[in-house]
């Protein structure tokens, strides 16, 4: 739209027709206050603190509900307006219990920074304040009236938001209240997002109420441990006795590929770290077949001693490795190093959650789509998934899209999944019935040709002018190539795989796969992977994670190296079958898997580490240490250590004191990045080494970048927390579609995430409050 | 059952069939009824816009607006329907005349209805009456249904080729649904929160259709118009203030009841002839000239023609007619504080300084009448009365504070008269509640 | 469906749903009739009635808290409303209301204790020019004294006797 021009505040200012008043100043750097306003959801002009003067108007007008236009005259600020705020603040605080030492939103209230603005400080009432005890709405939702002031904020996120509509205005006059859906309690998603919107203390969080002040708490923000969406969340993190404890999870940085959103688990289920029953010093099974504690040199000799036996003895390919979907891409990537390089055995897998390597062959250059595309598309097309449940975050953009944009989505599913109530057209399919859609889209033959429903979706989606293409693990192999290969014969096309956790794409990207190297290089091409880790790789694929499973039933498995991952229980393996095998398993609990361990490391989470994760759209984000726990350990560091005990030369692992070595070790410690680049470029320019430590993860991120080019994107912007979406890369693999097809979808809800989930006291109480409610519907 | 009251200076022109039997149907075509809206499909809808312009007719619902210009509001093209909705939420403390139109003359307002819909080609109406008004849904159910058994309603309305059906709807409680926009958001099943304009309902109404909203007492004037000429009755009332009013006299008078008078007729006779004065001989204190939200009237400034332009003149406003009238026992300040309470319970909460002022006033006010306030209370209920006037959300706030601002400045004598603990000089205080012991 | 309704009423709301471009416009009506006929808005009505019109519960229930004639606790078989707004009150409202409160035993808002009875204080019934004036559920009582509110009251107990007997 043209633009028009106004005059705020005597500046000429030039914005879009059809921009709100409040929006135009705010974009040129006029700050209008506002209670009810919040950009993205419906306007209320209830709160009255936005008044302005405008030229020829007989009131004060509300820049909320303004559209600009040409010539128009604003005040902002006078007197008069001044006046108007400071009323509307006095009233609001004649039944405001003013009990701001104790609120949860002290020092972070936009009531008590718009009182000291416009000082309203002076009681004009003396009557007493209605008192009404908090309540408790949920496990992670508490209301506390008295400090309600009706911007219905709350009401708005989480109805045309969240889509959940768990929130209403009951009663009219000064007896309006926020109440839940449930009469006295909230059934709902859990979101906190109607928690994180007040502006004031009224809606509190089970997870923090009361536990600090906000100006105790340093900020860090980071990203989610959770699902594959990989959220820009900011930890609230305080000094315990023994490290950082995380407080609050939140999203009040909203640059993140997210934007406003964090689900539950971002918002909440960090909780796992400040358990009591972490492991916070190494085990070591002795011979009265008891894990019993033992000192870091003891244990980590003990176990690289054993492994290097195995290793010489029997050579690496009775060693097998599984890594994590949670831990680093450095770590990742570290990881397979350590086991080709130093265990000399391509038997390293993961749990799949979703076919990468498919999707990358498929997708061979061509573009995929980040999750921040999803907040601008036109058209979508959602197959397969349920991203309510498993990416509530993509859900959230999807809905955000197709709110405020208009944007077409179009839904095929085996199930009824929530999206639908946004879908512009939906076909029901059956549960094996993705492959032959896809052929129905293509053109070809297909079972649902007559479907007339099908035919109209199929033809409205043909008349896209750019679409992005989502998919679930429904999608594997042959039929990840058959989408490809149809999508791309429409115009504007960008896809997605949904993968489950947040690093399960840096996973795969990493290598931790038998038959590929990083970045999906076969085997047969490891030359450039030979050269720079100086030594021979082993030639012959590995095993997969079944087949180390089965070896070690045959007693084949000497040994095996577990890295944040509990494959027991994941594939309920029968823990008989590990009793040959040398376990070694680094972990933060004494999971089902570390139960059968004969050596287990403390290790570190996501939130008490740096380094980089990738979430499924391929968007490459920093991860920034939060927490700390004494005793812990990052994975990094433990797989560097576990090298050195069987006598590695650590130097080849992880690059660190190399000459030309670019690597930010002001990230690693929380510090800003500015700081160490500086100091990089100094040294080098003193023809001085920069200083790296072996536990640098930084370090391997220089040698990701070199090695996989999709990785290869700008680095200081990377550093600057700004997400940076992965680059199209051409890969080499054949046989991608053909592989053995061992994607497991985990099949997570809103409320688990995995084992760690079950660590999280915040899931389980919900999924405990959850019960039975369920049951006393009916 | 209520009746019209009548006077010599009374001139029926929407009272015309009142008392005559009207709600049969077949009575009201004896009357002329129905004629109007047949000569108004022979004007189409510009002749009938001008018709109205000529009648000078202004909304009787309280704000006064000129209704031929308000019809003139309606695009012509439109891709969604358009719609006619008939406010009979009457709920201003003070009136009582709508209900009398509905009691005894329901087809005046089905034909009122029809002809605004043909002037905006519209094909619905609603008649939207207060919840309490049971009885009158009952009476106009049965009108409706009369007139769409002799093909006035329904498909091709006397036979014209157009349709048009209403429906009568009926509301739950609440004053602020009586506010147009609110109670489109009622007609839609939701709380009658009113809604933000622009853009008004002429251009985006109903079901997101632009619409033409008027009282009833409006609605049901439109056939008298066409039954007259809008030129005639014009004359009959002050420059550009058309026609005649149901005024509703209430509070210390002798002959209280709902006269229909000439715009513009002299407050001072209405007191005094029409209603036959105070009684027990007491003297005038104050006259609230139109409703609960016009501010009150000193015995000194009752000497004005009330029609629109004179009482806004005064600084009060013609309202919708409800005309209460207090005595020199009367105290200002439980009048003060009974207006009061009712805004605080029927303000709908929407945004501060409504819900908030109007909750603060009624607490100081009864603080001050119980004899509980200090000095500075006095200013403090006018400051947060003219901290509420124009700035709130809905005209329910000004509905408020208006007539608070009012009470202050010209009495303030008597709210002064309740200072230092003194409590009520007119001992008036009600048993709260009754203690059950 | 099954219903909890009555069945003229049931067929009435059946139609009520079909009048309106939204099904939603019939919820302000419906609640004030089943009200009207079961005596309260329960917790099955408002499940109904929800289904009814196609919104949730919660939405019900704000529609319901907004309203000031919609309650979801039974009330008397009869519901005294006495009016004491401005025009009432000048002629004599509050004595009105305060006598029902000594005749009935009971305070505003309450129950008699046969549940014959319930009073409330309401704002103006548009019944100003015939003042003081209360509604026993729907009806109008106009240019009342303590002594005609009392004939009043007496009849609708013996109606109610005589209902009883019967
Ligand atoms: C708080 C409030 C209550 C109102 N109540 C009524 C009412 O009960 N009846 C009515 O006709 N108009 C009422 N109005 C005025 C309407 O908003 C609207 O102006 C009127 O129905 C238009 O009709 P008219 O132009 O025929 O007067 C109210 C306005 C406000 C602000
Ligand atoms: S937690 Fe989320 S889903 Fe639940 S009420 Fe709040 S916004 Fe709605
Ligand atoms: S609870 Fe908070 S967000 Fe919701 S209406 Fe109250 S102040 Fe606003
Ligand atoms: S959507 Fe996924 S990444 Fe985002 S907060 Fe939730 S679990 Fe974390
Ligand atoms: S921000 Fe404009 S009224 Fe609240
Ligand atoms: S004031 Fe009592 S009926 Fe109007």
């Amino acid at each position: 739209m043209a633009d028009v021009t106004l005059t705020v505040d005597g500046k000429k200012l030039s914005t879009p027709a059809g921009t709100l008043l409040i929006e135009a100043c705010r974009s040129h750097g006029i700050e209008v206050p506002a209670f009810c306003y919040y950009p993205g959801l419906s306007l209320q002009a209830a709160c009255r603190m936005c008044v302005v003067r405008i030229e020829k108007m007989p009131k004060l007008q509300t820049a909320c509900t303004t559209t600009v236009a040409e010539g128009m005259i604003v005040a902002t600020e006078s007197p008069e307006i001044a006046q108007a705020r400071k009323a509307t603040i006095e009233m609001l605080l004649g039944n405001h219990p003013l009990d701001c030492p104790v609120c949860d939103a002290g020092g972070e209230c936009e009531l008590q920074d718009m009182t000291f603005k416009y000082g309203a400080h002076e009681s004009k009432f003396v009557e007493i304040k209605q008192h009404r005890d908090e309540q408790q709405w949920s496990p992670v939702v508490f209301f506390d009236r008295p400090r309600c002031i009706l911007c219905y904020r709350c009401v708005r996120v989480c109805g045309e938001g969240m889509d959940v509509w768990a929130l209403g205005v009951q009663n009219r006059g000064a007896g309006s209240v926020i109440a839940p859906n449930r009469q006295d309690h909230l059934d709902c998603e859990e979101c906190g997002m109607c928690i994180d919107i007040c502006p004031v203390g009224a809606l509190t969080s089970g997870a923090y109420r009361y536990k600090t002040r906000p100006w105790e708490m340093s900020h860090v923000g980071t990203v989610c441990t959770h699902c594959g969406d990989g959220c820009k969340t900011t930890l609230g993190v305080r000094r315990s006795n023994d490290g950082m404890d995380i407080v609050r999870g939140d999203n009040r940085d909203k640059s993140g590929i997210n934007g406003d959103f964090l689900c539950i688990k971002g918002r909440y289920a960090f909780d796992f770290a400040n358990r009591e029953d972490r492991l916070t010093q190494p085990l070591v099974r002795k011979a009265n077949g008891q894990l019993e504690p033992a000192s870091w040199d003891q244990a980590m000799d003990f176990a690289g001693q054993r492994l290097r036996e195995i290793r010489d003895s029997k050579g690496g390919s009775a060693i097998g490795v599984i890594g994590s979907n949670r831990t680093t891409n450095e770590e990742a990537y570290l990881l397979q190093k350590f086991a080709r390089t130093v265990l000399a055995t391509n038997n390293i897998d993961h749990h799949r959650t979703a076919d990468y390597p498919a999707f990358a062959a498929a997708l061979n250059g061509k573009v995929e789509a980040s999750l921040r595309d999803f907040a601008g598309a036109k058209a979508i097309l959602l197959l397969g998934n349920d991203p309510t449940e498993q990416h509530p975050g993509l859900a959230w953009q999807i809905r955000t899209s197709v709110r405020l944009q208009g944007a077409r989505l179009y839904v095929a599913n085996h199930r009824p999944i929530k999206l639908r109530r946004q879908a512009t057209a939906s076909v029901e399919i059956p549960e094996d019935g993705y492959p032959s859609l896809i052929a129905f889209l293509a053109g070809k033959p297909a079972a649902v040709a007559g479907d007339q429903n099908a035919a109209a979706f199929r033809e409205a989606l043909l008349k896209e002018e750019s679409l992005l293409i989502v998919f679930g693990s429904e999608f594997r192999g042959r039929d990840i190539e058959a989408l490809v290969q149809f999508g791309s014969t429409l115009p504007n096309v960008k896809f997605a795989c949904l993968g489950d956790y947040a690093n399960s794409r840096g996973a795969a990207d990493m290598g931790l796969h038998p038959d590929l190297l990083p970045g999906y290089a076969p085997l047969s091409a490891s030359g450039p992977f030979a050269a720079a880790w100086g030594a021979a790789l082993p030639a012959q694929p590995g095993l997969d994670l079944p087949q180390m499973f089965d070896a070690a039933e045959r007693g084949d498995l000497a040994a095996l190296y577990v890295v944040g991952a509990n494959p027991v229980a994941r594939y309920h393996a029968n823990p008989s079958i590990l009793r040959n095998t040398f376990l070694v398993v680094q972990d933060m609990f004494l999971t089902e898997t570390a139960r059968l361990a004969d050596v287990v490391f403390p290790a570190a989470n996501l939130y008490e580490k740096a380094g980089t994760v990738t979430n499924t759209f391929g968007d490459l984000q920093l991860v920034k240490k939060a927490a700390d726990r004494a005793g812990v350990r990052p994975d990094f560091e433990l797989i560097v250590r576990l090298a050195a005990a069987m006598r590695a030369d650590i130097k080849r692992l992880v690059s660190f004191g190399q000459r030309g070595v670019q690597a930010d070790f002001g990230q690693a410690r929380g510090a800003q990045s500015g700081e160490a680049d500086r100091h990089g470029v100094w040294l080098s320019a003193q023809h001085q080494e920069p200083r790296l430590s072996p536990f640098e993860p930084f370090a391997i991120l220089d040698e990701i970048q070199r090695l996989v080019p999709a990785y290869n994107v700008p680095r200081l912007d990377l550093l600057a927390g700004n997400d940076q979406h992965l680059r199209p890369a051409l890969v080499q693999i054949a046989n991608a579609a053909s592989r053995r097809n061992l994607v497991t979808p985990s099949n997570d809800t809103l409320f688990t995430s995995g084992s760690l989930g079950s660590y999280s006291s915040t899931l389980r109480s919900v999924l405990e409050a959850r019960q039975p409610v369920e049951t006393a519907a009916d | 059952m209520a009746t019209l009251s009548t006077h010599p200076d009374c001139v029926p022109v929407v009272s015309y069939r009142f008392g005559k039997g009207a709600t049969n149907i077949d009575k009201y075509l004896e009357l002329q009824g129905y004629e109007s809206a047949r000569k108004a499909l022979t004007l189409g809808p510009d002749g009938i816009i001008a018709e109205m312009k000529v009648s000078n007719l202004r909304g009787r619902g309280g704000a006064g607006f000129p209704t031929g210009l308000k019809w003139s509001f309606v695009p012509k093209q439109s891709d969604k329907p358009k719609y006619v909705l008939v406010n009979g939420d009457e709920s201003e403390p003070g009136t009582c005349k709508d209900r009398l139109i509905f009691e005894q003359d329901p087809h005046a307002v089905i034909e009122g209805t029809i002809i605004a819909g043909l002037s905006v080609q519209a094909k619905m109406g609603f008649i939207y009456l207060r919840g309490e008004y049971r009885y009158l849904l009952t009476i106009m159910e049965r009108a409706v249904a009369d007139a769409y058994a002799k093909g006035f309603l329904g498909k091709n309305i006397f036979g014209s080729g157009l349709d048009f059906d209403i429906v009568t709807q009926t509301g739950a409680g609440a004053y602020e649904v009586g506010e147009e926009s609110a109670l489109m958001e009622s007609l839609e099943g939701k709380r009658g929160i009113p809604r933000i304009r622009p853009p008004f309902p002429a251009v985006v109404g109903l079901y997101g259709g632009p619409t033409i909203i008027n009282n009833a007492e409006t609605i049901a004037t439109v056939p008298h118009i066409f039954r007259l000429g809008g030129a005639e009755y014009a004359k009959i009332g002050t420059e550009r203030n058309g026609g005649t009013r149901l005024f509703c006299l209430s509070g210390h008078i002798e002959r209280p009841g709902v006269y229909e008078l000439p715009m513009g007729y002299n407050l001072k006779k209405m007191i005094y002839e029409v209603g036959g004065g105070i009684p027990g001989g007491k003297k005038l204190k104050a006259v609230v000239p139109g409703g609960a939200s016009t501010p009150a009237l000193t015995a000194d400034e009752i000497d004005i023609g009330m029609d629109f332009d004179q009482l806004g003149k005064a600084g009060s406003m013609l309202g919708s007619g409800g005309v209460v009238v207090l005595d020199e026992t009367t105290c200002m300040v439980e009048f003060a504080l009974r207006t009061m309470k009712f805004y605080a319970h029927e303000s709908c909460g929407w945004c501060i300084p409504c819900r908030e002022g109007t909750d603060w006033l009624k607490k100081s006010l009864t603080r001050l009448h119980e004899g509980g306030a200090v000095d500075k209370d006095i200013d403090n209920i006018r400051y947060l009365a003219e901290n509420m006037l124009g700035r709130t959300f809905c005209p329910l706030g000004d509905a408020a504070a208006m007539p608070t601002i009012a009470f202050v400045k010209k009495w303030r004598k008597e709210f002064e008269d309740h200072l230092e603990g003194k409590g009520c000089p007119y001992h008036r205080s009600h048993e709260p509640a009754l203690a059950l012991v | 469906m099954t219903t909890l309704f009555s069945p003229a009423l049931a067929a009435r709301f059946d139609k009520l749903v079909t009048l309106y471009p939204i099904k939603r416009s019939a919820l302000v009506p419906m609640l004030l009739y089943a009200q009207d006929e079961v005596g309260y808005l329960s917790d099955p009505v408002i499940a109904e009635i929800a289904e009814r019109v196609g919104v949730t519960e919660l939405e019900v229930r704000n529609v319901i808290s907004y309203y000031s004639l919609l309650r979801t606790k039974p009330a008397g078989k009869y519901h005294v409303q006495v009016c004491t707004n401005i025009s009432c009150m000048l002629r004599g409202g509050n004595e009105i209301l305060d006598h029902c409160k000594k005749k009935l035993g009971i305070p505003n808002k309450g129950t008699t204790a046969d549940g014959l009875f319930s009073l409330e204080e309401v704002e103006c019934i548009g019944a100003c020019s015939w003042a003081p004036a209360a509604q026993v559920n729907y009806d109008f009582h106009e240019n009342l004294t303590p002594e005609s509110i009392d004939k009043v009251l007496g009849e609708y107990r013996a109606k109610a006797e005589k209902g009883a007997a019967k």
